[in-house]
């Protein structure tokens, strides 16, 4: 029996597709089954990030309307044979084609069948929601260092807290721009964690590979030399339950760097 | 032989004279004490005869303000009204208080409610409210958008970075302390205290909000409590 995991966070734009597909892709590179879920019903992207959208026959909404089983709407990720799959959301319909009721359902069905089941959530705290967190065993929100994203993770991490069916929330900050933090025009890692106070899964560096990546339709985490990679393997290794410490952020690294060069008197 | 008469005799006299009514002078006026064994009526009828025999209403003489006490006798409101008018129809006199020993259970928990103290442990999130009865000793934060109410005071182990309402039902001596005082806004029974508009990173820990002699919120050291409220020590306060 598998594990249900929704990745949300109240504000849009904020990564939880993407997070959703590295973390995912990373887990199917560490051996597990894993079942990627869209349930960003008439705006999908999951299917564009992970380079799957022109094999799409079948959807969610398919699926719960009878109109096919679940095996038949998966699609097949040939890049791991049988460990990745991805149901796509429906671009048609809208977030109400769909009850919590049926994603529970669903979501039990695909917990039979693989290691992990990640849920890709839609911004907002509506019906689209609902339907998202109604299977989930557990949260990850994903917020980035803005006030108005801690703000809006901070309520998503309220209600997630209210059901009660669902393990503590956890957090990963994304999109973080070191040179900003140590000028103070960002929140930092450790501002954010104390102001949420939810365990930290992990931080990603802001960085333009990400996006060239998802134009791609390659999931960055498959580049094994990138930062972000690691990051996102890291992750997914954390959700496994190893200790993995963090990462330091590349310019937090270079800074260091250079604050020790000046120790030196090297320039 | 000889306690056998006097109990009789006590009897006697009680039967005779059926004091169930009898009234005491004192410097704020009268006071009535109502036996709270007899019936209701009798003690009705008692009083109005009372009132009535010592009639020597002068048309414009002052009105007395009488104190009334039922001992352990529950007066509804209706048995109360019921009384005060009788007592203001017969004589210049005015019922001021009724004091009973008796509360009813709903009272009761409801005086529970206003006066205990509710301990929580929890961070109150954005879009959330947290609302007791009584005065409210937060274990936690109060993040921004996030908002706690209090009949009484409130007490915050912790930051609070949202709304606290103290004094919700018009309590103007609440006070709201914090571990940590970076609120977006206070509120004192109908006082209001926006956040300043400058960010300030200093001296926003161990702080109180209070009401001044001026009607305005002002926040200071956590220490200045115990001049300020000193009833805060008292935990039967209020009784
Ligand atoms: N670490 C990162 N560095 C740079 N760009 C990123 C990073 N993470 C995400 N992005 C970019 O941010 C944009 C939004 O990301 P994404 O679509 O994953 O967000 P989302 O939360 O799913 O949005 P929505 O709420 O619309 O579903 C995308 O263009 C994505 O490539
Ligand atoms: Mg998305």
């Amino acid at each position: 029996m598998g594990e249900a995991i929704v990745i949300t966070s109240g504000k849009g734009g904020v990564g939880k597709t993407t997070t959703t597909a590295n973390v995912g892709t990373a887990l199917a590179i560490l051996g597990k089954r894993v079942c990627l879920v869209d349930t960003d019903i008439g705006l999908r992207n999951l299917d564009v990030v992970m380079g799957l959208e022109n094999r799409i026959i079948y959807d969610l909404v398919d699926v719960v309307e009878g109109r096919c089983t679940v095996q038949k709407a998966l699609v097949k990720d040939k890049r791991f044979d049988n460990h990745l799959y991805l149901l796509p959301a429906a671009q048609t319909s809208d977030k109400s084609a769909v009850t919590p009721e049926q994603m529970k359902q669903l979501v039990d069905e695909l917990k039979q069948d693989y290691d992990y089941v990640l849920i890709d959530c839609p911004a907002g705290i509506e019906q689209g929601y609902r339907n998202a967190v109604a299977g989930a065993d557990e949260a990850i929100v994903v917020t980035t260092p803005e006030v108005s994203a801690v703000r809006d993770a901070d309520r998503i991490i309220g209600l997630l807290e209210n059901e009660e069916h669902m393990k503590p929330p956890r957090l990963i900050i994304n999109r973080i721009r070191g040179h900003m933090v140590k000028n103070g025009d960002m929140l930092d890692v450790d501002e954010i964690v104390m102001h949420l106070s939810i365990d930290l899964l992990g931080i990603i560096a802001d960085d333009e590979n990400v996006i060239k990546a998802s134009n791609k339709g390659e999931p960055i985490v498959l580049d094994p030399n990138s930062k972000a990679s690691i990051a996102y393997r890291n992750i997914a290794r954390r959700i496994l339950g190893e200790s993995v410490p963090l990462l330091p952020l590349e310019e937090d690294r270079k800074g260091l760097f250079s604050k020790i060069k000046k120790l030196f008197g090297v320039h | 032989m000889s306690i056998f008469v006097e109990l009789f005799v006590e009897v006697n006299v009680v039967t005779k004279k059926k004091q169930y009514v009898t009234i005491k002078g004192t410097k704020d006026g009268l006071t009535l004490h109502l036996d709270d064994n007899c019936s209701y009526d009798d003690l009705l009828r008692e009083l109005e005869e009372k009132l009535t025999v010592s009639e020597k209403i002068e048309p414009d003489s002052p009105l007395v303000s009488v104190h009334l006490k039922v001992g352990n006798r529950y007066l509804t409101p209706e048995q109360e009204e019921e009384l005060r008018t009788l007592i203001r129809r017969t004589k210049n006199f005015v019922v001021s208080s009724i004091e009973s020993n008796v509360l009813t259970k709903e009272e009761a928990l409801e005086w529970k409610r206003k006066t205990e103290i509710v301990s929580v442990s929890k961070i109150v999130r954005s879009g959330q409210v947290l609302h007791v009865q009584g005065d409210l000793l937060l274990i936690g934060d109060v993040n921004p958008g996030g908002t706690v109410i209090a009949g009484g005071n409130i007490f915050i182990l912790g930051a609070l970075r949202g709304i606290a309402h103290a004094g919700y039902y018009g309590n103007k001596e609440a006070v709201i302390a914090a571990s940590v005082m970076k609120p977006t806004q206070l509120r004192i029974s109908d006082v209001m205290n926006r956040a300043p508009d400058y960010k300030t990173d200093e001296g926003n820990e161990m702080e109180c909000a209070y009401i001044d002699e001026h009607n305005q919120i002002v926040v200071d050291r956590l220490q200045l409590l115990m001049h300020l409220r000193p009833n805060l020590t008292r935990l039967e306060r209020r009784m």
